[in-house]
């Protein structure tokens, strides 16, 4: 089975059952997922919250393919990522995976519309029609006509949403989020959720969330509370999360 | 060319490759110094060896300026071609009368205190030829003829000196002398010596009758040419004056063969044009502290490299470890991202070795004439390349090393 044909049997996109990960050996093993169990829904937003060091980046982290579990079972768009190869699982993840990270980590050397064009270009996509979906997505961000600019030229709020562009260019099926807001301040930080909500909102495609940041949780379908390597309690919001569609609530920290 | 999964058209790593330019151009501070770093390198490395080259050339300069013979017989203890271990008159004869020598002549080179007519002194080398055919005498003449030394006291000097060490007052005509010329004082103004013009070697008079060209002496000294037996009186007396002995083979005779013939009858040492010269340059490598401190000079200039452009490179690679773990993360394989710094590593080395060595090829054409001990053989840059490579790939290595080991859930991390 090729690793980006996992097949959709239900509306669960990633689904971990007892997941384990220890990192080193004997007395120095410090394990950090202890049993985690979670579901996340295509079309939703699951937010992983908890205290620092409760594992909630090792759990994005095996998700995301970027590390194997120990035990435990798990699935995610219906593949076992544990049976592929490492070059499958590479393959995997620039197939099916997009990363919004805490720092942004946009190449300054490269232009805006270059730094979006990776995931495609490390797909093997020609420079023109790279260039051509990154514009497109720049001008969905809010960001057209700041294509040939460099990061370094832009606010840390517009960085972050050169970042969510290129989460997005290559239409992964999961999106992943660590603490995409807390380099930014809390309006940039609510517009910077808004654009994560617009963009991401898709019906076959989950989005993972790691924070600490409580203002942003009103954007969650899903809040899950990890604490001490296991999934606590996973909180169902009781309302429509918010997202920059119509009707949607003013910046609270205008 | 593949179809991707998104249904793009796609093809191999060219814009891979142009990103990792891009990052090598575009971080302008440390690709300056990287490359900084490689210029001083190729630059130091490449001079150095080329001046030592030039000056090592520059001890068999009067080999290769005297082309016509086969063998140079030498006395057993002469070392390299200025060593003064002089021969009898007589071993010229003995060495005739080996079988297979066409011709054998005495030569004398040596240096000698000659006095200008200016009053000042100054050491020059002697190359006294045969009398009867000239043999010997030197490779280029631009003014006067070789079979002008058959003249009475005549001499012939080399065109780099007449203007400089044997420089005259202006105002001297030729055959005259001038006793109260000060040549410490600035303002005093010189001309080239010139034909007609006298000089003293040993007290005894010398006619300048030609300007003729040669290859700079290790020592710079000017070079004098005379006849074999005049070079003798002007030579303070002794009762080994020859030189050397240069030799002709018979047609069809091997000088290599000949050579042993001459040693086992004469005993004397008897060398090829090559490997006289080889004898020589092997008496300044070993005998002098030339090479130690052209070496440590190149050495430095390696040095140089790797404290400069190599931990630089290495350092650029680590500042960039957070967007090769991102790209890792969203899917780059090690193998493309080992491609990106192996051709980050390649361009700068090219970069820095072009313009090192270019810089250096400029420094030697810059120096007109052959004032400057300066020769580039095609092994320089071969080796400075090489210098450079071990420079790059070093650093482009350890820079790997961490791009392999980069676990891509780092990017979480930071």
């Amino acid at each position: 089975m090729s690793p980006a044909a996992g097949t959709r049997d239900d509306d669960v996109a990633i689904r971990l059952t007892d997941v384990t990960k220890t990192f080193g050996k004997g007395d120095s093993a410090v394990p950090a997922l202890r049993g985690a169990t979670l579901e996340a829904r295509y079309g939703e937003s699951t937010f992983l919250v908890g205290p620092s060091g409760c594992g909630k980046t090792t759990l994005i982290s095996i998700v995301a393919g970027l590390l194997h579990r120990d035990g435990g079972a798990m699935s995610v768009l219906g593949t076992d990522l544990g049976s592929l190869s490492r070059g499958q699982l590479t393959r995997w993840r620039s197939e099916n995976v997009g990363f919004i990270f805490q720092a942004f980590n946009l190449i300054p050397q490269l232009t805006v519309a270059e730094n979006v064009s990776v995931p495609l270009v490390i797909r093997g996509v020609r420079r023109r029609e790279a260039l051509r979906k990154a514009a497109a997505i720049l001008d969905a961000v809010g960001l057209g006509g700041r294509e040939r600019s460099r990061p370094n030229k832009l606010s840390g709020g517009q960085q972050q949403r050169v970042a969510i562009a290129r989460s997005l260019v290559h239409d992964p099926r999961i999106l992943v989020c660590d603490e995409p807001t807390s380099a930014l301040d809390a309006s940039v930080g609510w517009k910077v959720m808004q654009q994560i909500a617009a963009v991401s909102q898709h019906p076959d495609r989950a989005v993972l969330v790691v924070t600490h940041d409580e203002r942003i949780f009103p954007f969650a379908h899903r809040i899950a509370h990890m604490d001490d390597g296991r999934i606590k309690r996973v909180d169902q919001q009781s309302h429509q999360p918010l997202h920059a569609g119509a009707g949607a609530p003013e910046d609270p920290f205008r | 060319m593949v179809e991707s999964a998104t249904g793009c058209a796609t093809r191999d790593d060219p814009l891979m490759k142009y990103f990792a330019l891009k990052m090598l151009f575009g971080d302008v501070a440390k690709f300056y110094g990287i490359l900084l770093g490689l210029t001083f390198a190729s630059l130091l490395i490449s001079q150095q060896s080329a001046i030592f080259v030039g000056l090592m050339s520059r001890t068999v300069g009067f080999i290769r300026d005297t082309g016509q013979a086969d063998l140079w017989i030498i006395d057993p203890d002469k070392l390299y071609v200025d060593d003064q271990k002089p021969l009898r008159d007589t071993e010229v004869d003995r060495v005739r009368s080996v079988t297979g020598v066409a011709w054998a002549v005495p030569l004398f080179k040596g240096l000698l205190s000659a006095k200008l007519p200016s009053g000042e002194r100054e050491t020059c080398d002697v190359i006294g030829i045969d009398d009867a055919t000239l043999i010997g005498g030197p490779p280029k003449v631009l003014e006067g003829s070789v079979a002008d030394l058959r003249n009475p006291d005549a001499i012939m000097i080399d065109n780099a000196s007449r203007g400089r060490k044997l420089a005259l007052p202006a105002g001297l005509a030729p055959g005259d002398v001038m006793l109260d010329f000060d040549p410490n004082d600035p303002a005093a103004k010189r001309r080239p010596m010139g034909l007609g013009d006298v000089l003293e070697l040993n007290e005894r008079r010398a006619v300048v009758v030609g300007i003729v060209e040669t290859t700079p002496t290790f020592q710079s000294q000017p070079v004098i040419y005379t006849t074999y037996a005049r070079a003798k009186q002007y030579a303070p007396a002794n009762r080994r004056t020859a030189s050397l002995v240069l030799v002709k083979a018979l047609s069809g005779v091997e000088p290599k063969e000949l050579a042993k013939r001459i040693e086992a009858e004469t005993g004397l040492l008897a060398f090829t044009p090559d490997d006289f010269s080889w004898r020589t340059i092997s008496y300044w490598v070993s005998q002098t502290g030339i090479p130690i401190n052209f070496g440590i000079a190149i050495g430095l200039g390696f040095l140089v490299g790797v404290a400069i452009a190599g931990q630089m490179f290495y350092n650029f690679t680590l500042d960039n470890l957070k967007y090769f773990g991102a790209m890792k993360a969203m899917g780059a394989s090690t193998r493309r991202l080992l491609v990106m710094v192996a051709l980050q590593a390649f361009v700068a080395a090219v970069l820095g070795l072009g313009i090192g060595l270019g810089i250096t090829c400029m420094f030697g054409l810059s120096v007109p004439g052959n004032r400057l001990a300066f020769r580039m053989l095609w092994h320089i840059p071969v080796m400075t390349a090489g210098a450079v490579t071990i420079i790059c790939v070093g650093s482009a290595l350890l820079s790997m090393i961490r791009v392999v080991r980069l676990d891509p859930a780092e990017v979480f991390k930071t």
